[in-house]
C-alpha cells in the first residue's frame, strides 16, 4: 500500500531534531522561544520611551516650497533637504505631487521625472569640467579587477540570463546623445557650406 | 557619493550639512555599508530618486556638531545610527512603529523617513559620505558600547536587526520549519534568528552558491539552489512532507530572480514596484494557515503578487520596515552571549573614493561579495 503523505491525515510529520540536540548544536537555540523575549512582540506597544522631550517637534525652516503628499494634513515638521526639484524634471515632480499616493499617476510621473532628471544632468555635465564618464561612474572596471569572468561563468546563477540587458540600458542614452550630436554637427556643416 | 542616474554614481565634494532643526546632529561618518536595498535605488527602481542625492542608510561615526536642544549625545561621542529617521513622539513612534513615523516624511505617508533612500523616503542625504545630518539626535542614535566592534555596530544599523525582526514577524513556534528566501545579509540574519526563536528546521534558498555556503556555515541552515530545480516550490513541498513550511520569510524583495519576465519587467523596465518572485514562491511554499514574513523591500507601485492563493490558503502576511532601535537591547545581549557575530558577514571594505566599483561589484555579485562596508577617509 502506498504510504499516505502528511497533509492527508492528522498528526504525521517526519520527526524533527529534539530540543536538546538543537540546543547542543546551535548557539543560542531557543533563547527567544518565549515571545515575551522578542523585542517586537507585540509589534505595537503603547507608551514606549523613545527619548523625545517634545509633544510635537519644532518645525525646521521651509527654504523652498517643499513638495508633499496630499495625504498629509500639513507639511511635517522635519524633512530632508537634498536636491530640491529643478528644471523640467522638477516641474514633472511638482505635478506628480498633486496626485495622492493611491494613484498610479503619482508614481509613474515620478519615475518619468527620474529619467528626465538623469538626461538633464548628463547634458549639463558636458558643459562643465567634470562631464559624466560612463566607465568610472558605472564601476564597470570591477569586472576586470574583481573576478568578473569567474563570478559569472560556469556558475548556476539565475541572473546571467538577463545581465546582457544592463549594458544596453546604460549605453542607450550615450549612443542616442552621440547620434544627436553627430546630426547637429552635420546640419551645422551643411549650413556653413551653403 | 552622489547618484548620477541608473547604474551610475560618482564621488563629489559637497558642503558639510547644516543643522536644520534644534534636535539635529551632524555625524562624521567613519564606516558605512552598501545595503541590498541600495541596489534598488542604484538601478533606478524607486520613484523620486534624484540625481545628486547621496545614498547610505547604514553608518556609524562621531558626533561633529549638535543642535541647541540635543541632550542625550555630545560632540565627540561615537554613535551608531538606525536607518530609520523618526521623531519619537507621533502616534506611530509612541507605539514602537519607528519605521512608520509621521513627522519626518512630507513626500509620502506610506513610509517613514530613511537616510539616503530617495525622496519617496523623505529626501535625507545618506551616510555614504564623510558627514551626514542626523535629525532627532536624542531619539535615533546611540553611543556605541565600549565592548562593541565598530563593524558589528554598522551591521546593527539595518541588516542584522531587519533579519531578526523578520524572524519575529514569522511568529515562530518551537519546532517550526522555516524557509528563508534570499541568502544576502538580511536573509542570513533571519535564518540565524529563526533558531533563536526555537525553529526545528531552517532552510535557505538562493541561486548564488557562495552565499548558500555561508548560510550553511554562518546560519547552520539546510540550503537549496533554486537554479538547480525545475520548480523550487515543488521541491520544498517534497522536503516538508507535502505540507509546506510553517513560516516563510521573503528576504529578497524587489529584484528577485528566477522568472525572466517578472525580473525584467520590474528591475529593467520598471513596470512593477518589484519583481515578486520570492514573495510568490513564499505564498506557494508555506503551508495552509502558515505565516509569510516580508522584510525584502519593494517599490510603491503595483506588483504582480499571487494574492488569491494567499487568501485561499488562509495565510498570515506580516511585514514592515524594521524599527531598528527596538531590537538593539536584545541583540546586544545575543552578541555578548556569543550567539551572534554580525561582522562575520563582512566580505569587503571599500574606500569611499572607489564606491562606484563597490556598487558594481555588489550589483553583479562579483568576488563572492556578501556585505561591503564603505570606509570614509581612506583610499
Amino acid at each position: 500500500m502506498t504510504e499516505i503523505a502528511t497533509p492527508y491525515i492528522a498528526n504525521k510529520r517526519t520527526p524533527m531534531r529534539s530540543a536538546e540536540d538543537l540546543r547542543a548544536q546551535i548557539p543560542g537555540w531557543g533563547a527567544d522561544l518565549d515571545p515575551a523575549d522578542r523585542p517586537s512582540y507585540p509589534r505595537e506597544q503603547a507608551g514606549i520611551e523613545t527619548g523625545a522631550h517634545w509633544d510635537f517637534p519644532e518645525r525646521q525652516p521651509e527654504k523652498w516650497p517643499r513638495e508633499r503628499s496630499v495625504e498629509h494634513a500639513f507639511l511635517p515638521p522635519v524633512f530632508g533637504t537634498s536636491t530640491p526639484p529643478a528644471g523640467a524634471s522638477g516641474a514633472i515632480r511638482r505635478h506628480a505631487y498633486k496626485y495622492s499616493e493611491g494613484r498610479a499617476a503619482h508614481w509613474l510621473l515620478l519615475i518619468a521625472a527620474d529619467r528626465v532628471d538623469a538626461w538633464e544632468h548628463h547634458l549639463k555635465s558636458f558643459a562643465t569640467l567634470h562631464p559624466d564618464n560612463p566607465i568610472t561612474e558605472t564601476g564597470v572596471a570591477a569586472e576586470f579587477r574583481r573576478d568578473g569572468l569567474s563570478s559569472g561563468f560556469g556558475q548556476k546563477r539565475a541572473d546571467t540570463n538577463h545581465q546582457w540587458i544592463d549594458p544596453i540600458i546604460v549605453s542607450t542614452r550615450w549612443v542616442l546623445t552621440a547620434v544627436a550630436l553627430a546630426a547637429a554637427l552635420k546640419t551645422l556643416g551643411k549650413h556653413r557650406t551653403t | 557619493m552622489v547618484y548620477r542616474g541608473p547604474y551610475k554614481i560618482r564621488v563629489e565634494e559637497k558642503d558639510i550639512p547644516k543643522i536644520e532643526q534644534p534636535n539635529d546632529a551632524i555625524v562624521r561618518v567613519s564606516k558605512g555599508a552598501i545595503s541590498g536595498s541600495d541596489l534598488h535605488l542604484y538601478h533606478g527602481m524607486i520613484p523620486d530618486t534624484r540625481v545628486g542625492m547621496t545614498f547610505g542608510h547604514e553608518f556609524v561615526g562621531t558626533i561633529h556638531q549638535v543642535g541647541s536642544s540635543v541632550q542625550n549625545v555630545a560632540v565627540g561621542d561615537r554613535v551608531m545610527v538606525p536607518f530609520n529617521v523618526y521623531c519619537g513622539s507621533c502616534y506611530f513612534c509612541t507605539r514602537g512603529l519607528y519605521s512608520d513615523c509621521h513627522n519626518v516624511n512630507p513626500n509620502a505617508t506610506a513610509v517613514g523617513g530613511i537616510y539616503g533612500y530617495s525622496h519617496t523616503c523623505a529626501g535625507y542625504d545618506g551616510g555614504q559620505a564623510e558627514f551626514v545630518r542626523v535629525p532627532f539626535a536624542d531619539v535615533g542614535p546611540s553611543r556605541i558600547p565600549d565592548w562593541m566592534d565598530e563593524e558589528d555596530a554598522v551591521l546593527l544599523t539595518d541588516a542584522c536587526p531587519t533579519g531578526y525582526f523578520g524572524a519575529q514577524l514569522g511568529d515562530i513556534a518551537q519546532g517550526d520549519t522555516v524557509v528563508v528566501f534570499g541568502a544576502g545579509p538580511v536573509g542570513l540574519f533571519a535564518a540565524k534568528s529563526s533558531w533563536l526563536m526555537g525553529a526545528g528546521r531552517v532552510i535557505v534558498i538562493d541561486h548564488l552558491e557562495y552565499r548558500l555556503e555561508k548560510a550553511r556555515s554562518f546560519a547552520h541552515a539546510e540550503t537549496f539552489n533554486f537554479a538547480e530545480y525545475d520548480d523550487i516550490v515543488v521541491h520544498l513541498k517534497k522536503e516538508t512532507d507535502y505540507l509546506g513550511a510553517d513560516v516563510v520569510i521573503d528576504a529578497v524583495g524587489a529584484e528577485a530572480d528566477g522568472n525572466f519576465l517578472q525580473h525584467v519587467s520590474a528591475s529593467k523596465l520598471k513596470l512593477q514596484g518589484g519583481s515578486p518572485i520570492a514573495l510568490n514562491w513564499a505564498i506557494d511554499s508555506v503551508r495552509k494557515g502558515g505565516t509569510v514574513s516580508v522584510v525584502g523591500a519593494y517599490g510603491p507601485i503595483f506588483s504582480a503578487v499571487k494574492f488569491g492563493d494567499a487568501m485561499n490558503k488562509g495565510l498570515t502576511l506580516r511585514m514592515n520596515q524594521c524599527p531598528v532601535k527596538r531590537q538593539w537591547p536584545r541583540l546586544f545581549e545575543h552578541i555578548q552571549n556569543g550567539y551572534l557575530k554580525p561582522s562575520d558577514l563582512v566580505t569587503h571594505r571599500i574606500p569611499l573614493e572607489h564606491i562606484a566599483e563597490g556598487y558594481h561589484m555588489f550589483s553583479a555579485k562579483l568576488d563572492n561579495i556578501i556585505k561591503p562596508l564603505v570606509v570614509a577617509g581612506q583610499s
